[in-house]
């Protein structure tokens, strides 16, 4: 009898051990999957007074939609948080989005080597961003459902584990597929 | 699958020790010699291979590392590192094949030493979309640990042909003839017989591990880029070049992308094809991929999926 008891506190124990531990793991995970986006989105911001250079000299007629475009990453720059910068982002790849839209109508401009070698940048740039944080957002997928069923949640309440926020995408963007600049073949 | 490849093992091993050694009876010797034997013997072989690692493969098929100078080997790093992003894993080496046959695979037994390679003919054919899937089917090996799993695998197929050779060679020898006349010719032809087809049977099961790795990293690489379509062209576009890989050998085919040493039994979906290929048939593989997009066969455009005469190249 004595030993059946032992039996289930060690079954016990080590439930414990292993679900506390994967939690952690899985906050750890979802932490540095949100520094990677970070890092994407500073290179995004690198690129952008780039692209805004080489291509003035065409876009004469859209000097409003460079403007937007600069504002909106000084908007960017400046956010914090996951919702706030979230929000931000989404406002600065829109505006992006209407540069990319402008470019098809100037011939010249995809015609130069240049600039289509900063065309492949920022398309990898923002898909770069957009695969970063699909991988971000997986992961809170799994954190936080792993807090909130059975049984893992009793744990994750006592030890006081917090949902973490989706990167989440605006509605209108979410219409717009994944940039690809590049000539097909 | 690999459980039951084990098992196989262990049983052949049985059978030489019980035929040849008399093992596991009152006068042989107390362990079995020849499974243990040959076993050490596939593991010392394969993890020379194994440490001497990626790069003796990697030198054996002529890869180097990609120009940034050349436009499309800047797109190829830059498609790696995203890919790399939407696993969540470490960058891997990157490095071009100058051949124009449209391949890639990937190597290396852990993050770290992890390689994609890709030859500079899947670059020429496929689109920044296309290649995105190949790249992120490459990278499904790397994460799902396929290629620790097919050393594994060849580590028991290596020691299952060490143990046929030996029960071939014991069974002419004129001592074990003896001995084998103590035992029930009931037992001991079909066992004989058994372990002279093993080879065989060990390359059947081999191959099935390899498929199945196929299939699960095609699913793998839709769920990396939520673009099933995108690989599903770059399939069909390879299908349709028909070019040999000439620099594959029979060890390194399970590593491509398509199989490299292609013949006409790839193409088909028979039985027999099914057994006897490292790779799923190609089109059960791009019908696959249709489905996880949504998309019903029939309206694929220039799809041959129905008609499995024209799989060799375009009508």
């Amino acid at each position: 009898m004595i030993f059946v008891i032992w039996a289930i506190i060690f079954v016990l124990g080590i439930w414990l051990i292993s679900t506390y531990n994967t939690l952690t793991a899985l906050r750890l995970r979802v932490q540095n999957a949100w520094r990677q986006i970070d890092v994407q989105l500073k290179r995004r911001y690198d690129l952008i007074p780039n692209l805004v250079e080489s291509v003035k000299g065409y876009m004469q007629h859209e000097q409003d939609t460079l403007q937007k475009v600069i504002d909106a990453r000084s908007r960017a720059m400046a956010s914090t948080g996951v919702k706030e910068s979230a929000e931000a982002q989404g406002a600065l790849t829109q505006s992006l989005g209407k540069v990319f839209a402008l470019m098809e109508n100037y011939p010249e401009l995809k015609a130069s080597k240049n600039d289509l070698d900063l065309q492949e940048e920022l398309t990898t740039t923002e898909n770069q961003i957009a695969f970063a944080r699909q991988y971000y957002n997986d992961l809170v997928t799994q954190y936080n459902t792993k807090q909130q069923v059975f049984p893992s949640n009793m744990l994750a309440g006592f030890f006081k584990f917090q949902p973490s926020e989706f990167f989440s995408v605006p509605e209108a963007e979410t219409a717009v597929p994944k940039v690809n600049l590049t000539l097909t073949r | 699958m690999v459980g039951f490849f084990i098992l196989f093992f262990l049983f052949i091993g049985g059978a030489v020790d019980y035929l040849y050694f008399d093992a596991f009876t009152h006068t042989g010797p107390a362990f079995p010699i020849a499974t243990i034997l040959s076993l050490g013997m596939a593991t010392l072989g394969t993890l020379t291979a194994y440490y001497g690692g990626s790069g003796i493969i990697l030198g054996s098929i002529g890869a180097e590392k990609p120009d940034m100078q050349i436009p499309e080997h800047r797109e190829l790093r830059n498609i790696v590192t995203e890919m790399a992003l939407a696993s969540g894993s470490v960058m891997p080496q990157v490095y071009v094949i100058y051949d124009p046959a449209p391949n890639a695979l990937a190597t290396g037994t852990n993050e770290k030493n992890a390689a994609i390679c890709v030859t500079t003919g899947l670059l020429t054919l496929l689109d920044r979309e296309e290649t995105q899937g190949v790249v992120a089917h490459e990278m499904s090996h790397i994460r799902n640990e396929d290629i620790v799993l097919m050393t594994l695998v060849s580590i028991l197929v290596g020691g299952i042909a060490i143990l046929a050779d030996w029960g071939q060679r014991g069974f002419y020898s004129t001592r074990s003839g003896r001995r084998m006349g103590r035992k029930s010719p009931l037992l001991f032809v079909p066992l004989l017989l058994l372990i002279a087809l093993s080879p065989l049977f060990a390359r059947i099961l081999a191959m099935a591990v390899s498929r199945q790795r196929e299939y699960l990293a095609d699913a793998t690489a839709a769920q990396y880029t939520r673009n099933p379509g995108g690989l599903a062209r770059a399939l069909e576009k390879i299908r349709d070049a028909g070019f040999p890989f000439q620099k594959a050998s029979r060890g390194t085919a399970h590593l491509f992308f398509a199989n490299p040493l292609r013949r006409r039994l790839d193409d088909r979906e028979d039985g027999l094809a099914n057994l006897l290929t490292t790779h799923p048939p190609i089109n059960r593989r791009i019908m696959l991929l249709y489905q996880m997009a949504g998309i019903p066969q029939s309206l694929v455009q220039g799809s041959k999926v129905q008609t499995f005469k024209g799989a060799n190249g375009p009508q």
